[in-house]
């Protein structure tokens, strides 16, 4: 069956029917390619979604006050609520055990000095928490921790391109900065994963934070991060039970649509993810009907094929050639074909997906590095090329048991 | 070689039945050349066509080489004509898209024959048709003629036990035809059988026995003195 006469058969007849050749393997080419890129855009809306998330960590409940918008318990509406240091000793308390950390976040924009090099950073007064929480890694030095937060040191970590940018190459570590108008020490750089913009960060201890601005214990936010353990169901409650605690605690209505928001990041997440996949099976039926439709196209290709060669199998069969040798030829030649035009189809769709990803894409569109794995892209080839093998089958068969007569008098 | 006894045959035209082969007995010899003559619709191709295993008998029996034809699957049937027969037809038949040599080697290919022996065997029929020359044409750049002693080769070429030729000069002009039969008598004198249906008197009268079909009976089953063709070419 597969001898170097057989294939030699096969190519010649491929050869001296060149325009059905194309048409079959352009039929086939189009619906892997198709698959391909469709199957690609969809991974890539998926990237984006992702992308919003960023690489920070998700197991985060972010907790904001608010101004309330009804009265309760004595007071009158439109009240500011405030979180203090209380807030997040009482919290840690409280959820303990369902939790892994917890940090405030009180940012600020600052115009930061360094000898005659100067710029506008964020600043961000947090606790050690943080670090793990926008997965911050240290390139050098160290990050926040907990003796900085009890001395109230002014002491600085820097983003990668803060350094850059202020300090042009030259060592960091140990200078001195002007914050505002505090000189902090510098003790270490990080770089994110999540961007230039996240390396744009310049984290201090809270409690330096508060110091600065007259001695308070005023907190803006509270980060808190749940124990992975306890799940998504888990987190789902926590953020309940922790919405309970704070409104008791700040003294603010159940009912209240305002007063205390929570974000949870483990909610948004999952929400998207769901909203994501549930597209990308929207674009594999399309993608998946495309592929049948070339199915179908090889199949009615294949019936004319056999038909336009019933004569030539005639002959065939009165010079010898058995139902078997006449149905393996058809089948080995509409597999040949179409595994080779599916592989070009397969590898046109991946280089055009490598080549149309950029900004323009990402911005307009929402398709971030659209790309495909290479498993999936053979595994659908594979699959259409069994397909044309079932799919020539049919009318190979038939065509093996016309009577010899019969097919010589075709005309 | 060729055993028939009782033959029949009828085809199914709608409601209708057509019997077209109405009892023939009928033996070839080795080495004979036989002409099945008859107007058209006389049976004379349908015979053909069974002794061929083209086409099934209804009833009756066919023996060909001591070895009994009769309900033959689609491949023993391939297997028995690559192995039995060799087949030219009136409209030669040949593949378009294969050069000559390549059409003389289609048999000895379904023969498993290596590749290397396939063309020497090949191109030693086309050499005995005369036409060595025309190995590497295709079949649209030959004449009529040549495409007829083509298919002769490609005939030859499995060795056959018997030469069927269906009306084998039936579409070319008398002078090419006189040279078909010529080939088809030299190879006859090599003690090969041929069976040659036509319905042309000449042509009959180059074998060496006439086997006349009416409506579906052997009405005439005559030797007769063969006239060489040669001495037209």
């Amino acid at each position: 069956m597969f001898s170097i006469d057989t294939w030699k058969e096969i190519l010649q007849t491929i050869q001296k029917n060149k325009l059905r050749t194309f048409l079959t393997g352009f039929t086939v080419a189009l619906g892997i390619f198709i698959y391909v890129t469709l199957y690609g855009m969809g991974n890539g809306l998926n990237n984006t979604f992702m992308k919003f998330f960023g690489n920070d960590a998700t197991n985060i409940l972010r907790v904001y006050p608010d101004e309330t918008t009804i009265p309760f318990g004595g007071f009158k509406a439109k009240r500011q609520i405030e979180f203090k240091n209380s807030d997040l000793v009482d919290i840690s308390k409280e959820f303990a055990p369902l939790m892994q950390y917890i940090t405030p976040r009180i940012q600020r924009g600052a115009f930061v000095t360094y000898k005659d090099k100067s710029d506008n950073y964020t600043t961000r007064g947090i606790a050690p928490g943080m670090q793990l929480a926008e997965n911050t890694i240290m390139m050098k030095g160290r990050y926040i921790n907990a003796k900085d937060i009890r001395d109230r040191t002014k002491y600085a970590v820097i983003g990668r391109m803060v350094e850059k940018d202020l300090f042009k190459g030259a060592e960091s570590i140990g200078a001195y900065v002007d914050v505002a108008g505090s000189a902090f020490k510098i003790i270490g750089v990080f770089q994110d994963d999540g961007g230039d913009n996240e390396e744009r960060f310049i984290y201090i201890p809270f409690t330096t934070r508060q110091l600065i601005e007259g001695n308070n214990d005023k907190v803006d936010e509270i980060i808190v991060a749940f124990n992975e353990a306890i799940g998504y169901s888990g987190a789902m409650k926590l953020q309940r039970n922790l919405d309970e605690f704070i409104r008791k605690k700040k003294v603010v209505s159940p009912n209240d649509p305002r007063g205390i928001r929570i974000i949870n990041v483990a909610d948004s997440l999952k929400q998207t993810q769901q909203f994501a996949s549930v597209l990308q099976i929207i674009i594999s039926g399309i993608a998946f009907a495309v592929i049948i439709s070339g199915i179908l196209g090889i199949s009615n290709i294949m019936v004319f094929v056999v038909k336009e060669r019933t004569k030539e199998i005639g002959i065939r069969k009165a010079m010898g050639a058995t139902p078997k040798i006449i149905i393996s030829t058809i089948l080995l030649e509409s597999i040949f074909i179409t595994a080779i035009f599916g592989f070009i189809g397969m590898i046109l769709g991946i280089i055009t997906l490598n080549s149309i990803g950029g900004k323009v894409l990402e911005d307009d569109y929402f398709i971030t590095n659209p790309s495909i794995n290479s498993g999936t892209a053979i595994f659908v080839t594979i699959l259409l090329i069994i397909a044309g093998a079932l799919a020539a089958y049919v009318p190979a068969k038939r065509a093996a048991q016309i009577k010899p007569i019969v097919a010589l008098n075709d005309e | 070689m060729i055993e028939i006894k009782d033959l029949h045959k009828s085809y199914k035209m709608g409601s209708n039945s057509l019997h077209v082969l109405k009892g023939i007995n009928f033996s070839v010899e080795e080495g004979e050349l036989v002409a099945i003559m008859g107007s058209s619709g006389s049976g004379k191709s349908t015979l053909l066509n069974i002794l061929g295993m083209l086409d099934e008998l209804d009833e009756g029996s066919y023996t060909l080489d001591n070895v009994a034809i009769k309900n033959l699957n689609e491949t023993k049937a391939a297997q028995y004509r690559n192995k039995f027969l060799g087949f030219v037809f009136q409209s030669f038949n040949l593949i378009n898209y294969k050069s000559a040599v390549e059409n003389v080697a289609l048999p000895l290919y379904y023969q498993r024959v290596g590749r290397k022996e396939r063309q020497e065997k090949a191109l030693k029929y086309l050499e005995q048709v005369g036409l060595k020359e025309w190995a590497t044409h295709l079949p649209s750049e030959l004449s009529g003629g040549q495409k007829q002693r083509v298919a002769i080769a490609r005939a030859m070429a499995a060795e056959p036990k018997v030469l069927l030729a269906d009306e084998p000069t039936g579409a070319l002009d008398s002078t090419t035809s006189y040279e078909v039969m010529d080939l088809i008598q030299k190879i006859n004198d090599a003690g090969n059988t041929i069976l040659v249906v036509t319905h042309e008197e000449d042509i009959a009268q180059m074998c060496k026995r006439i086997v006349h079909l009416k409506d579906g009976v052997i009405v005439e089953d005559k030797k007769v003195e063969q006239v060489r063709a040669s001495q037209y070419v």
